[in-house]
């Protein structure tokens, strides 16, 4: 495949990692904020593979992971409305909430549908007029431009039983709010490409200038992840704190204004909370006013209260890159991809989930 | 976040008022929504997420910046694999579906 | 519960010999071939069906049993793939060479298939006649003969269009010994063609992942594959990679026998297509499902014969020697172009499609 395949080759790889060998000098901390890019990083050991200096801590970018434990409720609530049909992107199934989670709730008979894109979910709408479609509206700035494009079109053209149960995130709040938290290790990170893609990277400079931390938009394959780490240790190394584009093939300062523009129309800020983290003031988006008629909140009521979060679970610490999936006690023991106690490890996105597949070990960390 | 897969457009069009697509992926074909990427064309490359084009794809940049990288890697040339030649915009025809394929 | 169906499941309780969790139900996941289906049959079937060092407890891909001096392979295998119709054939033809391909499996020479059908209520004649036009022509392509069947007709909503359940039975030839739990360390691993085609060619035809192009099912009989194989050398287990993928089988194969295996992943064969689409689900070709591929463990010496023989023929063209089997602990591991080596290991329920 083209413009994926290149960026595997292995030379390159290792001649970027002896690269970082050469110019490395000390240690340093960086993160990488997606969970495309914590999945492609366990996964190729390339973690392992650096330089003992370079330590990677892993980001709170895995939207399945981060989305509020009463919209999952929410949405297995709306699954079992015996009028409603609930559809959802794949990883989202298997998300705990308070006592079961989406694929039970087929399992019971809730019409709960997998789909690709929520243009399908419009379709689904399209062809059921008697039921009311729901899209579980999960993503960071990715995702929401084509969830605010399926509200506009369902708006248009007069589809009234589709609906948006939105749970969308917000990465820039996300990492001031590691910046700011106290002991805070990391000094460098590497930004979501394709979030830049549709941001660009503006928001990201007085980051990177109040901050001082270099901040280095990257891609997804190895070559990418090493090139962009390559980057961050050159400006750590040479002092700089700059905001720089390894993903120069997709991502440009300004990003995408088409898609801003539908999402602006559509959406606008809101506090949200994190899961595992808590609230992070103006990190979500909600629908506007002139779209809350397909706000599935406002034709599904909440009923009953979230169940609180298992004590054991740890997952708030390992979003923030303040302890590692393989630092928890329950990691692997009690809390597997099959019986999991937290988000992350149910999500292939998922640090615990990327260590639990890699085959890491528990590892005993004194304080 | 953001699975986002590069193809070629091998196929434009109107649907429902919004400006839609056909991408090839190297031998796989799927509609996607162009309304974020109104500068493309037929032949354009695209990033695709859950249906849609979220950037055009700079393939001078793309090019220049894998020189530099080949180099690092000593490569002696560079094998870049190919685009998709197997669908020709003007061979697509999209697959006849069977009558009574159910919507499940 | 109170009625006819209660008393049934009280009764289930009180006599089944295995603790079964209260309220427990039957998940999809179940299905999948991964740990989960692997649970059900080693804690439920096997213990209720049959005793430790019985044949149904080596779980081979067919059993191998003596009747009158001769040994038979006999299997059974169900067929509920939705859709019915996806690129490349449909279900018939899928339930007669999978079927076919589990005799062979075994070494033995697939001989006759009976094939049980339940049609659901409101399906066309036409989707019938298609259907089992397949595996007339399948049965004819595999040197098969269909010598019995039955059909049942389910109200609708119970059926999912229709159900395919084939037995088949083959004889085993004199000297053969294929099983599962035969691999030693120092055996080589080969992979009879690209993995993948067959699940990403049904999920196409899937409401709301709607893909197209050059996509098909792999299913195909793999008698002449084995054959050919066998008389190039020591093949010591055979096990065509369904549900669940290699990976699957690859565990499955590693507990069987005892023994750790490690695969390169530049090896596997995956077709250009194929790989794409899996790009774009964000799923790993080897745990998606396969027909017509089969993992054959061989000795070491005889590995590039058994390879050049599986190249010559037609299912086979693409085969390729992708790992060994090594001393240690039932795991698998894969080999990274890198050079580092993760775990290939077992997944509980079935790949999702991710967004991220």
């Amino acid at each position: 495949m083209r413009f994926v395949d290149e960026y595997r080759d292995d030379r390159i790889a290792r001649a970027l990692l002896e690269d970082i060998g050469r110019i490395v000098t000390r240690p340093w901390t960086l993160m990488e904020v997606c969970g495309g890019q914590t999945h492609t990083l366990i996964r190729q050991g390339i973690d392992e593979l650096l330089p003992a200096q370079v330590e990677l801590v892993h980001g709170p970018g895995c939207p399945v992971c981060v989305t509020p434990l009463a919209l999952i409720d929410e949405a297995i609530q709306v699954a079992k409305c015996p009028d409603a049909i609930l559809c959802s992107f794949g990883d989202m199934l298997r998300v705990p909430g308070s006592s079961e989670d989406l694929f039970m709730a087929r399992a019971a008979g809730g019409d709960v549908r997998v789909v690709y894109s929520p243009l399908d979910a419009l379709e689904v709408a399209r062809r059921n007029p008697d039921k009311t479609v729901v899209f579980f509206a999960v993503g960071f700035e990715t995702t929401a431009p084509a969830n605010a494009m399926a509200v506009k079109q369902a708006r248009q053209l007069g589809i009234d039983n589709f609906a948006l149960l939105v749970a969308h995130v917000l990465v820039p709040p996300a990492i001031m709010a590691i910046l700011v938290s106290p002991g805070n290790r990391v000094q460098g990170f590497l930004a979501p490409g394709h979030v830049c893609a549709i941001e660009g990277w503006r928001d990201y400079e007085p980051i990177a200038r109040d901050f001082g931390v270099p901040i280095v938009v990257t891609g997804f394959e190895p070559v990418d992840l090493l090139e962009g780490i390559r980057m961050a240790v050159a400006q750590l190394e040479e002092g700089r704190a700059d905001v720089e584009n390894q993903y120069v093939r997709a991502v440009v300062r300004d990003g995408n204004a088409a898609a801003r523009a539908v999402v602006a129309e559509v959406f606008e800020p809101c506090d949200r909370a994190w899961r595992g983290i808590g609230v992070i003031p103006n990190s979500g988006l909600r629908l506007r006013e002139a779209y809350r008629a397909h706000d599935a909140e406002l034709r599904f009521p909440h009923e009953g209260t979230p169940a609180s979060e298992s004590e054991v679970c740890i997952a708030g610490e390992v979003l923030r890159g303040r302890r590692k999936p393989h630092e928890c006690p329950a990691f692997s023991t009690l809390c597997t991809p099959e019986s999991p106690l937290g988000a992350p490890m149910v999500s292939s996105e998922g640090a615990c989930a990327a260590y639990f597949l890699a085959g890491r070990r528990r590892e005993e960390v004194s304080a | 976040m953001c699975l986002g897969v590069p193809g070629k457009v091998i196929d434009v069009y109107d649907e429902d008022g919004i400006r839609m697509g056909v991408v090839d992926f190297g031998g796989i074909t799927r509609k996607a929504c162009l309304a974020y990427a109104p500068e493309v064309d037929l032949g354009s490359w695209v990033v695709i997420h859950v249906g849609f084009a979220i950037s055009v794809v700079d393939e001078e940049e793309a090019r220049r910046s894998y020189e530099l990288l080949a180099e690092m890697g000593n490569l002696e040339d560079i094998d870049l694999p190919q685009s998709p030649e197997g669908v020709r915009a003007e061979d697509y025809r999209p697959a006849p579906r069977r009558a009574g394929e159910r919507d499940r | 519960m109170s009625g006819a169906a209660g008393e049934r499941a009280t009764d289930f309780v009180l006599r089944c010999p295995v603790p079964l969790p209260p309220g427990a139900t039957v998940l999809l996941g179940h299905g999948s071939g991964g740990k989960l289906t692997q649970g059900l049959i080693r804690d439920v079937f096997v213990p209720i069906l049959a005793d430790a060092g019985s044949e149904l407890a080596r779980l081979g891909d067919a059993a191998v049993v003596e009747a009158g001096g001769q040994r038979l392979a006999f299997t059974t295998d169900a067929f509920v793939v939705t859709p019915a119709f996806f690129p490349g054939s449909n279900i018939g033809e899928l339930a007669v060479n999978g079927t076919v391909n589990d005799l062979a499996m075994m070494g033995a020479t697939p001989l006759f298939l009976s094939a049980a059908l339940i049609l659901e209520e409101g399906l066309p004649l036409e989707d019938l006649g298609l259907v089992v036009t397949a595996m007339a022509r399948a049965c004819e392509r595999a040197g098969v003969a269909l010598v019995t069947g039955d059909t049942k007709v389910v109200e609708r909503g119970s059926a999912d269009g229709l159900f395919v359940i084939t037995s088949g039975v083959g004889l085993v030839p004199e000297g053969v010994q294929i099983g599962p739990e035969r691999a030693r360390p120092g055996d080589r691993i080969l992979v009879s063609g690209p993995v993948a085609s067959h699940g990403v060619a049904v999920m196409s035809r899937r409401a709301g992942i709607g893909f197209e192009g050059a996509l098909a099912s792999d299913t195909q009989p793999l008698t002449d594959l084995v054959r050919a194989m066998m008389a190039a050398g020591d093949v010591r287990v055979l096990r065509d990679a369904t549900r669940g993928g290699l990976a699957s089988v690859l565990n499955e194969l590693a507990e069987a026998s005892g023994v750790s295996m490690l695969a390169d992943e530049a090896a596997i064969p995956v077709l250009p297509p194929v790989r794409a689409a899996c790009e774009m689900l964000g799923l790993d070709p080897l745990y998606v499902a396969n027909e017509g591929v089969c993992v054959a463990i061989v000795a070491a010496d005889d590995a590039e014969a058994a390879l050049a023989a599986a190249r010559a023929t037609p299912a086979g063209s693409d085969a390729a020697l992708v790992g060994e089997v090594v001393e240690g602990p039932p795991r698998v591991g894969l080999r990274t172009g890198l050079g580092t080596t993760r775990p290939l290991i077992m997944l509980a329920g079935d790949q999702l499609p991710r967004i991220c």
